[in-house]
């Protein structure tokens, strides 16, 4: 029996887990990246973000007649790497085309893409989920094309199309440089789909950053992806029809489109109907997809080869020269990090989880030891993230801060729960911990004098505890070391503490 | 016999926004089917061997250096805009999204 409930849009959906039991799934994923060159793809303008519009624009960007682009060749670099990063090959050869339709925020009534010739094909990319399990997926190619400009719907309540009346158009992003990166149909997730969907687009985000190839911000739109899914009866199925849909611009939102698209295409088939093969777009508040354009004939491009540009015919010396001088990838990284650091597998996946290495990298850099850095940052501070609700980097406390904090701890100049105190102060921005240490007056008592005073106190005050312990029955000390701490407001170190009240006893 | 229709001829003047009358098409159906059937021709005699050409001059990487140049002023931008608003293009109510 599969359970079915209708969504509030008048949808039917079946339950997820009850949907990829019935259904094996199949995800292609479409990911553009803004390349972050200082010019745009075709022509010098400039490349800028959040400018006034129209500030940035050329004939070239316009379209205007007789223009004439010419290829950023360190656009041709950045691709290049893109291509070897995934273990794709390179072309000896390839072209521009262009890819024609008329939509207001394509100038030229085309844009320059790569069609039948693209720069980089056949890679790969292994893909670490949560629990480590590591998942191949298929990358068919990556090419080089151009960004479109910006439209703002005007008249409508939401800013979106429907109720606009009409619309603005600023071209400072139409030509920027991008790379497109489409995978082969990824098979075998099962109902990981969405893990995996999520996972690859970060997986690509953290490499575009390494690299150096783009800013890579996804809240920026740098990164976008278009999530392509088919439902099929089991993996040995033919492929089902699929639906693309566009622009799903989080990682988070990339998982709850894949669940929400299995969940109403599963409801579609369990019922005997058929999917409809068209675009679909993503409503980040809700959480759903709705149709867009159906695939149709209005999708011939008429692609042929762009009659302005010559050809892209990267040497092998070149491709080489790249290959040799990519930087250490995100997956290697982490392998050689948990290996200096001592990590078991379970302690380093709950630091890559929750996007801390840099931060512990740092603390270590700063004198931490690898376990002190990773029990503060995946401690206190990640208990601090979460009830605050941010980011552990948005945290106002910088690695070095955290070292100088667990170097006051390892001189005895604070304990644990001293250290605690320090950091809550320095979150609080009350200074270094040094300054928050010294303006709180948290130091560890180690002045015997005051530490005896105390203990005598405390003798003196438990005379009956104080006896048993004078014969023999050490059992009970740690009341008197308890009344030492509260005397000394937890400021002493309990172990010395200890040894004076010994030492005390045997004296008497 | 034609290998190019009046209907797949007004198909792709409809992608390209070309309003045609039906004389038009007659025509047109007509003269493109020679051109259709002149590059046949050619391809009849490029061998295998022979690769696709798409430019006339036989070079390959001419790249431009990454360094800005100055954009257009806006109002040089715009001056030719049948309408603009707040420094953008402005264009009649979009109807499909993409």
């Amino acid at each position: 029996m599969t359970a079915h409930t209708t969504h509030a849009t008048g949808v039917e959906l079946v339950d997820y887990d009850d949907a990829v039991v019935r259904f094996d799934p199949v995800i292609g994923i479409e990911v553009h990246v803004e390349l972050g060159t200082r010019t745009k793809m075709f022509d010098s303008a400039e490349q800028v973000f959040g400018a006034e519009p129209n500030t940035a624009v050329t004939p070239v960007s316009l379209g205007l007649p007789g223009a004439l682009p010419v290829v950023n060749g360190t656009a041709v670099e950045y691709a290049l790497r893109i291509g070897l990063a995934l273990n794709c090959q390179i072309a000896e050869t390839c072209r521009f085309a262009r890819k024609n339709y008329f939509y207001p925020d394509v100038p030229k009534n085309f844009q320059t893409s790569q069609y039948d010739e693209p720069i980089a094909f056949e890679g790969h990319l292994d893909v670490e989920l949560q629990d480590g399990t590591i998942f191949r997926v298929e990358i068919e190619r990556a090419h080089l094309e151009e960004d479109a400009g910006k439209n703002t719907h005007v008249g409508g309540v939401t800013g979106r199309i429907h109720g606009a009346e009409y619309s603005l158009v600023d071209y400072n992003r139409a030509g920027i440089p991008l790379v497109e990166i489409v995978t082969k149909p990824i098979t075998g997730a099962g109902a990981r789909a969405p893990e995996v969907a999520s996972a690859y687009v970060r997986s690509l985000r953290d490499i575009f950053r390494t690299l150096g190839v783009s800013q890579a911000r996804m809240e920026r739109g740098n990164v976008r992806a278009d999530v392509n899914l088919s439902l099929r009866p089991t993996p040995e199925s033919p492929l089902g029809t699929r639906t693309e849909t566009k622009n799903v611009n989080s990682f988070r939102s990339v998982e709850r489109a894949v669940r929400y698209e299995v969940s109403r295409q599963a409801a579609i088939l369990a019922s005997g109907g058929t999917v409809v093969q068209e675009t679909r777009h993503w409503h980040e508040d809700t959480g759903i997809t709705t149709p867009g354009r159906v695939k149709s004939d209005a999708e011939d491009y008429r692609y042929f080869p762009e009659p302005d540009l010559v050809p892209i015919a990267p040497s092998r010396e070149w491709v080489e020269a790249i290959r040799a001088s990519l930087p250490e990838m995100p997956a290697a990284r982490r392998a050689r990090l948990q290996q200096d650091w001592d990590y078991s597998d379970l302690e380093m996946r709950d630091v890559v989880n929750a996007g801390a290495i840099e931060l512990v990298e740092a603390t270590i850099a700063a004198g931490s030891t690898p376990a002190a850095a990773r029990k503060w940052w995946m401690g206190e501070l990640a208990r601090t993230a979460k009830t605050t609700d941010v980011e552990l980097e948005q945290l106002p406390i910088t690695p070095a801060q955290v070292g100088e904090l667990q170097a006051l701890v390892d001189a005895g100049r604070i304990n644990d729960k001293l250290a605690r105190q320090v950091l809550e102060g320095v979150l609080a921005g009350q200074g270094s911990p040094e300054e928050v240490l010294v303006a709180r007056g948290l130091e560890v008592v180690s002045d015997d004098g005051v530490l005896l005073a105390a203990v005598d106190e405390a003798l003196a005050a438990q005379p009956d505890v104080a006896a048993k312990v004078r014969g023999g029955n050490l059992g009970p000390v740690g009341a008197i070391i308890g009344a030492v701490m509260k005397a000394t407001r937890g400021q002493a170190d309990a172990a010395r503490v200890r040894e004076l009240v010994l030492e005390r006893i045997t004296q008497s | 016999m034609s290998t190019i229709s009046r209907d797949e001829v007004a198909r792709v003047a409809g992608l390209a926004r070309i309003d045609l009358t039906p004389a038009e098409l007659d025509r047109l159906a007509g003269e493109l089917d020679v051109i259709v059937q002149s590059v046949a021709r050619v391809s009849e005699v490029a061998t295998p061997d022979v690769p696709p050409t798409s430019h006339p001059l036989p070079m390959t990487n001419v790249f431009r250096a990454d360094v800005p140049e100055p954009s257009l002023p806006v109002a040089d931008i715009l001056a030719g805009a049948p309408a603009a608003e707040s420094g953008r293009f402005l264009v009649p109510q979009i109807l499909e999204e993409d």
